[in-house]
């Protein structure tokens, strides 16, 4: 059981790995072979915007890499400049810029190359690497609205959302775009509210860049892992003593068999509450944990890829640095 | 007023007249105003009351020049 964290109902025990050499009896050096017959990876759910999947017997360190890896060093694409020709909205250019950033864009980042930062500034940006969205919305009255307090029946354009930023194809941009324009995957963002009179103005420049240089690069909304809950029946509960333990879980988790017998039927879906170390009656009669090295991923994307696209990218990453370290002159 | 003669505004001559100094007086300066109640634009000349005059509200803004601003989106 060297594998499992035990929760207790105040603490939580032997929580660090030990399968490495040198720490208990027995050969734990790592061996790519031993590790290709023992590791899993097991898809529970996928969708567009969702993926649910487990890694199996991995190390703690690596699993944490790829989710670090897909939150800030997986590139995506998010307005970076903007330029205001006119805003006599409320809301100050300032911060319509940084709203307009941090909207979601539909773009391939592999369509894009990197902007390179020591070029002048006005040179930098090209057909290449930049994506120009234009916002051009001016507010009026509605002549032929009906008598209403509705301002969205009032006027016209008084609400600003993000699809109204419209995509400019600069030169190759025309072809290489034809099949996939660019626009914000949730339309509905809303920038800003106007009024009659008032007019949003500018255009926007969208780079390549990853999440640790700011959060509106990263592909993912969230990318987390938990591990998989374990539950251990030490001494059968019956009658109505399982009943109560059925309701010490979250619905799913324990039933009750034709002997009136509590067992475990889905581990998975427990919240690890630990609301049934609370009670005395079960005392010695279960005992809860957590596998180490069984981690259930959920990813989810911003909508420009596909979460299995992101965990790909984030193992290549991964893989980039590793041979960039053995390419190091460290040992000369 | 004498003790700081840096500081002495431009006296206008009285000997020459108001259109050959360039002066004009029926002329409006150019200057975009935008009413806050009704958001209708016009020019006010100088001794203009503040006032729209479309609706007559007394609040008015000077309308924002169309020169591009760049903002970082951070």
């Amino acid at each position: 059981m060297s594998n499992l964290v035990g929760i207790e109902y105040n603490r939580v025990t032997n929580v660090t790995s030990t399968d490495f050499p040198g720490h208990q009896p027995g050969d734990h050096s790592w061996d790519i072979e031993k590790f290709k017959d023992s590791f899993d990876i097991n898809i529970t759910n996928i969708s567009d915007g969702v993926a649910t999947f487990d890694l199996i017997h991995i190390d703690t360190s690596i699993a944490n890499a790829f989710r670090r890896i897909m939150i800030a060093e997986v590139p995506s694409v998010a307005a970076e400049t903007v330029y205001v020709f006119m805003n006599t909205s409320f809301i100050q250019d300032e911060v319509l810029a940084q709203r307009i950033g941090l909207i979601p864009l539909k773009v391939d980042p592999d369509q894009l190359s990197w902007v390179d930062k020591t070029i002048d500034e006005n040179d930098r940006y090209t057909e290449d690497n930049t994506i120009v969205l234009s916002l051009n919305v001016s507010c009026s009255k509605n002549s032929n609205s009906k008598s209403s307090n509705d301002p969205k029946e009032m006027y016209k354009n008084s609400h600003v959302y993000a699809k109204d930023l419209k995509f400019e194809p600069q030169g190759i941009q025309q072809e290489k775009f034809k099949d996939s324009p660019v626009v914000p995957t949730n339309p509905d963002i809303l920038l800003a509210k106007l009024r009659p009179g008032q007019e949003i103005s500018l255009r926007a420049h969208c780079i390549l860049g990853i999440g640790s240089d700011h959060a509106k690069f990263s592909p993912v909304a969230t990318a987390s892992y938990r591990l998989l809950p374990v539950i251990n029946i030490k001494e059968p509960i019956t009658g109505e003593l399982a009943k109560k333990f059925k309701k010490c879980f979250p619905p799913g988790v324990i039933d009750i068999n034709s002997k009136g017998e509590a067992y475990v039927k889905d581990a998975r879906k427990d919240t690890v509450s630990r609301e049934v170390l609370r009670h005395s009656e079960f005392d010695g009669k279960v005992s809860l944990g957590r596998q180490r090295d069984y981690f259930i991923f959920n990813v989810e994307s911003t909508g420009a890829m596909s979460p299995e696209e992101i965990f790909f990218k984030s193992v290549r990453v991964l893989k980039n640095k590793a041979e960039y370290l053995r390419a190091c002159p460290i040992n000369q | 007023m004498a003790s700081s003669p840096q500081r002495e505004a431009f006296q206008v001559p009285a000997s020459i007249s108001a259109a050959a100094i360039g002066q004009v007086t029926t002329k409006s300066l150019g200057v975009k105003y935008n009413c806050a109640q009704c958001a209708a634009s016009f020019s006010l000349g100088k001794n203009d009351a503040i006032r729209c005059k479309e609706c007559g509200h007394r609040v008015i803004y000077k309308a924002r020049t169309r020169r591009m601003v760049q903002f970082e989106a951070r």
